[in-house]
């Protein structure tokens, strides 16, 4: 079986202690995190964790069935990168005099689609939202004219296919 | 007729009522049924521990010599009993040292409530005296564990943990309570938990899983099944001996499953896995459809799992979902607590017997017996086997006993040849082979079946790593018989060193104590064993007694577990010799 990207998505309680225990069952089996996301769901009170691993099918199916027998895990998904829709963000800090120094900056922005979030005499920032090739060629433009500081935010992703969290804690409920 | 004392308890629970921390820690006990625990006091569970005097009339607490055999202990209660085990210790090394009884029931799915002591709120993370992080420690090996800051969150927390512990795959559930926690007041009232809505405890049965599984079994020519402790867990001894009868089924057991169904059952095949039987292991790979039942396919039973059972179709009947395609590929699977899924498949099932391919377990029985089996039990050489003793343990209990055994070549030859007329009837640690679990977890045993006969059968090795609680068998006269077959070797290891190593023996040979005197130092009465003359009578001396009695069989220092499937083998090239 070959690798491949999977997002694996986690509907979950919101707990304290709930990341240490997922994080856990990827380490026991030295499979990678490639990026981890945990934000608020379209659920009230219902956390998602967002996971990119690079693995075979079968390791993300049994990592899957792992995370979702936790207890506070209310149902986790894998899903190919075909069947979803993905982005990261990134933020770019830049010195300002380049802007005015260097004709290509201004280029770089308006083809990048990225945006300027702020601009102060020192240095300026651009953020840009977009699938991990777009972001690293953006990188590897403005990399010759110097780039302050970088960072890239996991990846976050919604699936195609309906992910059925309220009948489920409907069902939970009644149960 | 509920007593006016009860009703007080009840009335009280069911109103709230102002009270501390650690006294509403006991209520919860109670409520929950325990009568029974097991710990070592500290610092940091103090005001547990100071409740637990004020309700000694109701809680016995049963003060292990160290806190990992308070775990053991719990467990070997739980598993005799079908109840929770609970355990307790203070913070830092007190609850580090549960971690191993924590793992051990983790992988062999036993229920636990463990509670641990932790130091103030305030001071988390300070790096206070005996503070340490148990919860980070304990989260892999733990089906749950939660740490508790607030009195009030106590009632909720506790129900929670006995409801999870014992609910769906058991498991042990660990409970830190800082001692702000255990101090301050709140208004307690008891709720019992019946849910929880991230956590689903078992799958419902799907009906078509099951036709197919039906089909399947109707059809096959040469079925195997095998099970393991999910049906001890599920309670579904009934059902499994039903399917076996009603279908005409070889049935094979792992480790775990062991004294589900009689031992003497015509369609009770024996053992598969690593030192099991050699018909169901061989056969195993001949089957046509293996039907396995609330077991999860560990290595020891599989061997190298590219040529496990590729010829046959697989039906796993399994409460935990993530267990099935985990290691074999199942061709259908049925979800859900095996006394149910067992039960509705029975009237789905034909009647049937497949005596020519029950014969071919009845000829490599054959081959087995006189290898193997017959030597092991009837020996002719001079020095005495292991399997001898367990022999006479059957004859001079009826087979009624509950053996607990330890981990290392005893494990193995007790598991292969003791025989069973009940199930729960053979403790032991399976999943995690913890050495030292026997002799705390005989304590358990006993106390959960006080009824009942409990012999621990142990190795030197075993022995010695958990031989201070021979301290709660003399203080409590627990009586338990405690059988040390002693080869003066940690004898697994050293089998392996002949056969993989070049017999170079590291660190294998041991040089002993005398474990009579050390017994008897506990008050214990205490015997050794060197000769085969007097094997019988001294077994049937042991097995008469009322009290505690320690038996030391010196047994042949080079003696090898065979069959044996060599690591790395497929279960069809298991070895005879």
């Amino acid at each position: 079986m070959k690798n491949e990207w999977f997002t694996i998505s986690v509907y979950s309680e919101n707990n304290v202690g709930l990341l240490n225990r997922i994080s856990g069952i990827f380490l026991k089996r030295h499979i990678n995190i490639e990026s981890l996301n945990v934000s608020k769901s379209e659920i009230d009170h219902v956390s998602k964790f967002t996971i990119v691993v690079n693995t075979t099918e079968k390791w993300v199916h049994n990592i899957v069935g792992q995370i979702e027998k936790q207890i506070e895990v209310i149902k986790a998904f894998y899903h190919t990168d075909d069947e979803t829709i993905y982005q990261e963000s990134a933020l770019f800090k830049i010195a300002s005099n380049l802007l005015f120094d260097e004709r290509q900056i201004q280029n770089i922005i308006k083809e990048s689609n990225s945006q300027i979030v702020t601009v102060s005499r020192e240095f300026f920032v651009l953020a840009k939202s977009g699938r991990r090739f777009e972001i690293d060629e953006m990188y590897e433009q403005l990399k010759p004219f110097g780039i302050m500081q970088f960072v890239r935010s996991g990846r976050i992703s919604v699936t195609k296919d309906e992910m059925q969290i309220t009948s489920l804690l409907k069902e939970f409920q009644h149960n | 007729m509920e007593t006016l004392k009860e009703k007080k308890t009840a009335q009280e629970t069911a109103t709230s009522m102002k009270i501390s921390g650690a006294e509403a820690i006991i209520h919860c006990l109670l409520a929950e049924g325990v009568d029974l625990i097991y710990g070592y006091p500290g610092g940091a569970i103090m005001p547990v521990y100071d409740e637990l005097y004020k309700f000694q009339d109701k809680l016995t607490h049963i003060l292990t010599r160290h806190e990992q055999g308070a775990t053991h202990a719990a467990q070997g209660y739980a598993r005799v009993s079908g109840r929770v085990g609970v355990a307790m210790a203070t913070s830092g090394p007190g609850a580090t040292n549960l971690v191993t009884g924590l793992a051990d029931a983790q992988i062999d799915s036993t229920p636990l409530v463990c509670i641990t002591g932790q130091v103030p709120r305030h001071l988390l993370g300070s790096d206070a005296f005996q503070e340490t992080d148990i919860i980070g420690i304990s989260t892999p090996v733990t089906k749950w564990n939660y740490q508790v800051t607030k009195a009030s969150e106590i009632p909720e927390i506790m129900a929670k943990a006995f409801y999870i512990a014992k609910s769906g795959r058991p498991g042990p559930v660990l409970v830190d309570i800082t001692k702000n926690a255990q101090f301050d007041e709140l208004d307690f009232s008891y709720k019992k938990c019946t849910g929880v809505r991230s956590y689903k405890p078992a799958p419902k049965p799907n009906p078509e899983a099951l036709k197919q599984a039906a089909d399947l079994i109707n059809n096959a020519k040469k079925p195997l099944i095998v099970w393991g402790q999910g049906i001890i867990l599920g309670k579904a001894e009934q059902e499994l001996k039903e399917l076996v009868e009603k279908a005409g089924i070889p049935a094979a057991w792992t480790i775990m499953g062991a004294s589900a169904l009689d031992t003497d059952h015509p369609l009770n095949v024996g053992m598969v896995g690593m030192h099991g039987n050699y018909g169901p292991n061989i056969l195993t790979n001949e089957c046509d459809v293996l039907i396995a039942i609330g077991m999860r396919f560990d290595d020891r039973v599989t061997g190298r799992l590219e040529d496990y059972a590729k010829q046959a179709k697989v039906i796993h009947f399994e409460i935990d979902p993530a267990e099935v395609n985990k290691n074999v590929h199942a061709d259908v699977a049925v979800l859900g607590n095996s006394k149910e899924t067992l039960g509705l498949i029975l009237p789905l099932i034909n009647s049937n017997s497949h005596e020519q391919w029950h014969n071919l377990f009845k000829e490599k029985y054959q081959i087995e017996y006189d290898t193997v089996i017959k030597n092991d039990i009837y020996p002719t050489k001079e020095g005495l086997t292991m399997g001898e003793v367990i022999e006479e343990i059957n004859l001079a209990s009826d087979q009624k006993a509950v053996i607990v055994t330890d981990v290392g070549q005893h494990q193995m030859i007790g598991c292969r040849y003791a025989k069973f007329k009940e199930s729960k009837s053979n403790i032991t640690s399976g999943g995690l082979g913890t050495m030292g679990f026997a002799l705390p977890a005989a304590i358990g045993a006993k106390m959960g079946a006080m009824d009942r006969e409990v012999v621990a059968i142990i190795g030197d090795g075993g022995y010695q790593m958990t031989i201070q609680e021979l301290g709660v068998i003399f203080q409590h006269n627990v009586p338990v018989k405690i059988v040390v077959l002693n080869n003066d070797h940690l004898g697994m290891v050293r089998q392996w060193q002949e056969l993989f190593f070049d017999r170079r023996y590291a660190s294998t040979v041991m040089t002993n104590p005398d474990f009579v005197k050390i017994a008897e130092g506990y008050h214990i009465q205490a015997k050794r064993v060197t000769e085969r003359k007097d094997l019988k009578s001294t077994v049937q001396e042991m097995m008469a007694s009322k009290n505690p009695y320690f038996l030391e069989v010196k047994v042949e220092k080079e003696d090898n577990v065979f069959p044996m499937i060599p690591s790395g083998a497929a279960v069809s090239e298991i070895r005879l010799k």
